[in-house]
């Protein structure tokens, strides 16, 4: 049976993404062949990809136009899943614009990374717009699997063969959990499909539901470093190609909260037996990770600590949700929820970008001395970084400031006082550890010349547009937030 | 009054100056300076503008703007200045010419960053003083870190970069938490427009309970304390200034200083007046600790720059007691030794600087008999120091007099310990003056140091002029700022508050009913 023509059109940027994919994976054999120099030369392979993905953002305006269920109920086209598949395949076209000369510094072949790429943006899309919960894990599976790979893309290094080894390993344990608590939701309700199990109040009330549920968080909460299931996140980050890391660290954790906010709008029961595993888990990954990246000297491994921070701030926003009083404010958290999901793509993925760029052939240059007089050496760059970092930061005039600023609203609007403050007092923590990369690029005199590093004209783009989106939300968030608050009004 | 896009033009006026050194070449240092120093002084002539067309009469906020900026939660980009603000900004402006003109031949590393991030500077401080919308003000507040921050630590002395994280890091603690406040504020009034969120407040549509006011009053309080910085939170402030360069520790000292209290004036006081007089006692005990222990700690202090530093700890606490003694008198001269200690500071932190380029060096004992080689600067140095002491005729006296006789009024042992701080202060500022100008010149290098050159000369006059100016006219000033401050005394009094005062009659009216009943069964008594 062939599925219907509205199906298809609600699927089409997953179409798209799958048939670059399979067309990357078919040119590999061409692009991946070494030149007479020795080196490959595959650069249009990723140009090819970047055209996909481009097209695949275009293709969201045919389910836009058409927006509802899909395949029986399996996936839900609203505006809710529109925003995230937007952050998705933004994420996937910088990441692939940024990593072109990277790819050739690092000579490592572009082909598969490519389709790589985009089947994990597949899977993180099916999860944004999943409706029931098999197909939650069908997206999951699929990114999941092609982000082992990226991990270990550089064959060569020992630390990126043992974040492969180490993100496989307990990713597979993570996707168990999180299938063994769809089993017991099944068993609970006598269905996966998210809007029949909070219908049905009945079986609801069976005991299983909320084990079920809490095993489901458990599965989720690792794939987005959330504390105290982000042990394995320092090390993939760091042994990890860096721009892989920037879309490890950005992808899979919007899509990842996307299931999960969906399950807190959508399931009644999950928000009164998650509210208080949010809580704890926000104030542990708060502080888990911004005490860890105090004492870090590697600046990779910095973000990636700093990663696990953010997703504390973002589960203060699902907590908010689940806590909230009526649906009105729980939307509203919600919306502040994918808002800073939004900044925080922008601002991690320009930080973990511009490292890429910066930190030169075969990955050497990541200690903070190495990033001494970055600001004389080379401005433009370190002006960028300073950007990211004061993002990060959550300075005004910058999207990570009214990001944290709207989540601080929500928290305050639930009820949770005290993990606002927390929150509060994590930021100013944080500021240490961004302010003393700042400091190193600009207040210290370099230990080592190093030859200058140009950044391509690709790179540049995907960096200018990210530096860009992080100033622009600063300013003028009206826009996206107007169409996050519709997002979140989506949900059913 | 309608005056468009005069504040805008205020506010944003040194980026334009910004803007233009980002065209020069990074090596032109002669004309980066040159553009600076002309975008400043055509900065200050502008902000004298307000001050001709200010109204003294009117109590509320004048030369309004108001735009809307965020839809959803409402924020505006609304500006206004009153009697408080309109001589803060004056003196930011004044400022930051002579810091630029102080940095003219001693900042040679990196010139271009370096003026562009004073210019910045001065927008955020401005920015800080006329907004009117409490994220706006936030917004400037965060901001105005960075470019401190960066001078401070790009540009200042050997132990710099732990002074520019200890500051910022200090800075960010409070007012963090202050942000937190202020969303809360919003969840509970539904704006973050302070005229609006007082009118509420004041005609008692909203009444905060006793703990949500006490914990908003502490939030925001913290952070001003900390700008202050009040004792114990001053700890940032004498490493954060002795490490900054000398235009750096002049806008440090001399305006970033008094955010805090203006902070105090602006918000705490207005928003929160039962939290205000509640903790009042217990603030005024840290400023008057903050004015002897300042005052001490500057006393034994071995290096100038220190010694300037804690002073300011001294001073500033005079400003927090005569703000939190809720009496009129007390209030003007707070908003008037704000002033009076940005020139006054600001000159010693110039003359000191002055000094240090000739020596490389802020310990006493490397000074000593200066006046021989260098009677010029040594005259105008005397005079900044009697200034800063509160020798009557100069500025700083008719502020101190007026805090000290207000605060007398109301609450006089606070008055009687505050004085004792500014005898200490004579003793601090001149037993410095002795050793570094009088007696034989002690160093054989010292002898040959040139006497102040005709820059350092027009700088120094033109604070003399002002020190003596502020201390004969005092009356131009105060009369703008008095409205303001009754202003804000009179945002105090809310009904909410008056309630308070209130309730006594309603614990009597259950207690009349016995005593009815008495005098009824006495009556019966009677009867019988």
């Amino acid at each position: 049976m062939f599925p219907a023509r509205a199906d298809l059109a609600r699927l089409a940027p997953e179409i798209v993404l799958t048939i670059f994919g399979i067309l990357a994976m078919m040119l590999a054999p061409f692009a991946d062949a070494p030149r007479k120099d020795g080196r490959r030369a595959g650069g249009w392979v990723v140009g090819i990809s970047v055209f996909g993905a481009g097209l695949a953002i275009l293709s969201t305006l045919y389910p836009a136009r058409d927006p509802g269920d899909a395949f029986s109920g399996l996936l839900r086209v609203d505006d809710f899943s529109l925003y995230v598949h937007w952050i998705v395949l933004g994420v996937a076209l910088l990441v692939l614009l940024g990593s072109a000369n990277y790819l050739s510094r690092e000579d490592l072949p572009p082909g598969e990374f490519c389709a790589l790429v985009l089947f994990a943006a597949v899977g993180m899309c099916v999860m944004a717009s999943a409706e029931e919960l098999v197909t939650v894990f069908i997206g999951l599976e699929i990114s999941s699997i092609s982000s082992y790979i990226l991990v270990g893309y550089r064959r060569d290094s020992p630390l990126a063969d043992e974040a492969a080894m180490k993100y496989f390993l307990l990713g597979s344990f993570a996707t168990a959990f999180f299938l063994y608590g769809v089993a017991l939701v099944y068993g609970a309700t006598g269905t996966t499909h998210l809007d029949l199990i909070s219908s049905d109040a009945v079986n609801a009330a069976s005991r299983f539901l909320p084990i079920g549920l809490g095993l489901i968080l458990v599965g989720l909460a690792f794939k987005v470093a959330a504390a105290p299931f982000q042990i394995w996140a320092p090390d993939v980050y760091q042994g990890a190609p860096t721009p892989v890391t920037a879309f490890l660290s950005t992808g899979p954790k919007a899509a990842t909260f996307a299931v999960l906010l969906r399950i807190v709008g959508t399931i009644e029961p999950a928000s009164g037996v998650w509210v208080w595993a949010l809580w704890g888990m926000a104030v542990l990954s708060m502080f888990g990770g911004n005490l860890a990246a105090l004492v870090q000297v590697n600046v990779k491994r910095m973000l990636a600590y700093s990663s696990i921070a953010h997703a504390g701030y973002i589960l203060v926003a699902v907590a908010a949700a689940a806590a909230a009083a009526t649906r009105e404010s729980a939307m509203d958290c919600i919306a502040a929820a994918i808002f800073y999901l939004t900044a925080y793509a922008l601002m991690k993925l320009g930080a973990f970008l511009m490292i890429a760029q910066l930190s030169g052939p075969g990955e050497r240059r990541q200690d903070l001395d190495d990033f001494a007089g970055l600001g004389s050496r080379q401005p433009i760059a370190a002006a960028g970084l300073s950007v990211f970092l004061l993002s990060l930061l959550g300075l005004p005039l910058t999207a990570g400031f009214l990001a944290k600023f709207y989540v601080f609203r929500v928290g305050l609007s639930s009820g949770l006082f005290w993990l606002v403050v927390l929150l509060a007092i994590n930021s100013v923590i944080a500021a240490y550890y961004y302010l003393r990369i700042i400091v190193v690029m600009y207040m210290r005199e370099p230990k080592q010349e190093w030859p200058l590093v140009r950044i391509s004209a690709a790179a540049s783009f995907a960096l200018l547009v990210a530096a860009a989106g992080t100033v622009y939300l600063g300013l003028f968030p009206g826009r996206v937030l107007d169409f996050a608050m519709r997002a979140a009004a989506s949900l059913r | 009054m309608e005056q468009p896009l005069l504040l805008t033009v205020l506010t944003f006026l040194p980026l334009a100056g910004v803007l233009a050194l980002l065209v020069l070449s990074p090596e032109d240092h002669e004309w980066i300076r040159r553009l600076a120093l002309v975008t400043a002084i055509a900065e200050f002539l502008f902000s004298l503008v307000p001050v001709i067309l200010f109204r003294a009469n009117i109590a509320g906020y004048q030369f309004q703007e108001f735009h809307q900026w965020i839809a959803s939660p409402r924020i505006n980009y609304h500006l206004g200045l009153d009697g408080i603000s309109l001589f803060l900004v004056v003196l930011t402006t004044f400022l930051t010419p002579l810091s630029i003109l102080a940095s003219w031949g001693s900042i040679t590393k990196h010139v271009k960053g370096f003026f562009i991030a004073l210019l910045v500077l001065e927008t955020g401080i401005i920015g800080v003083f006329v907004s009117l919308d409490l994220f706006l003000f936030f917004v400037f507040w965060e901001v105005m870190l960075i470019p401190m921050y960066l001078l401070i630590g790009i540009w200042g002395h050997e132990r710099r970069i732990y002074a520019a994280m200890k500051f910022i890091l200090y800075t960010m603690f409070g007012s963090i938490l202050m942000l937190v406040a202020i969303v809360w504020l919003y969840e509970l009034t539904g704006s973050f427009d302070l005229p609006q969120i007082e009118s509420v407040l004041v005609h008692g549509q909203i009444a905060l309970s006793g703990r949500t006011e006490m914990l908003l009053f502490g939030a925001f309080f913290l952070a001003f304390a900390i700008k202050v910085p009040l004792f114990p939170l001053h700890t940032w402030l004498p490493d954060a200034h002795t490490e900054a360069p000398t235009a750096g520790s002049v806008m440090l000292a001399g305006v970033l200083l008094k955010l805090g209290t203006y902070g105090m004036l602006r918000f705490c006081l207005p928003l929160f007046p039962a939290a205000s007089h509640r903790f009042a006692p217990e603030i005024a005990v840290l400023a008057i600790i903050g004015i002897i222990y300042g005052a001490l700690v500057a006393m034994v202090q071995t290096d100038l720059k220190r010694l300037v530093a804690y002073s300011s700890v001294s001073h500033l606490g005079f400003v927090v007691l005569g703000i939190f003694s809720f009496q009129a008198t007390a209030m003007n001269g707070a908003v008037y030794q704000m002033l009076n200690h940005g020139v006054s500071t600001g000159a010693l932190f110039l003359v000191v600087g002055m000094l240090y380029d000739r020596r490389h060096t802020f310990l006493i004992r490397e000074f000593g008999g200066l006046a021989t080689p260098m009677p010029v600067l040594a005259a105008l140095y005397l005079f900044v120091c009697l200034s800063s002491a509160g020798l009557p005729m100069l500025n700083g006296f008719v502020g101190e007099f007026l805090i000290l006789s207000g605060t007398f009024v109301s609450h006089a042992a606070w008055a009687i310990w505050a004085a004792v701080g500014i005898v200490f202060s004579a003793v601090y500022l001149l037993w410095s003056y002795q050793r570094v100008f009088f007696g034989e010149v002690t160093q054989e290098r010292n002898r040959t140091l040139p006497d102040a050159s005709l820059r350092e000369r027009s700088i120094l006059f033109v604070m003399a002029a002002v020190i003596l100016w502020m201390g004969i006219g005092s009356v131009a000033f105060t009369r703008r700022i008095e409205t303001s401050t009754a202003n804000v005394l009179q945002l105090m009094e809310r009904p909410a508050y008056d309630s308070s005062a209130q309730p006594r009659p309603l614990p009597a009216a259950p207690a009349a009913i016995p005593s009815a009943q008495t005098d009824a069964n006495r009556t019966r008594r009677a009867g019988d």
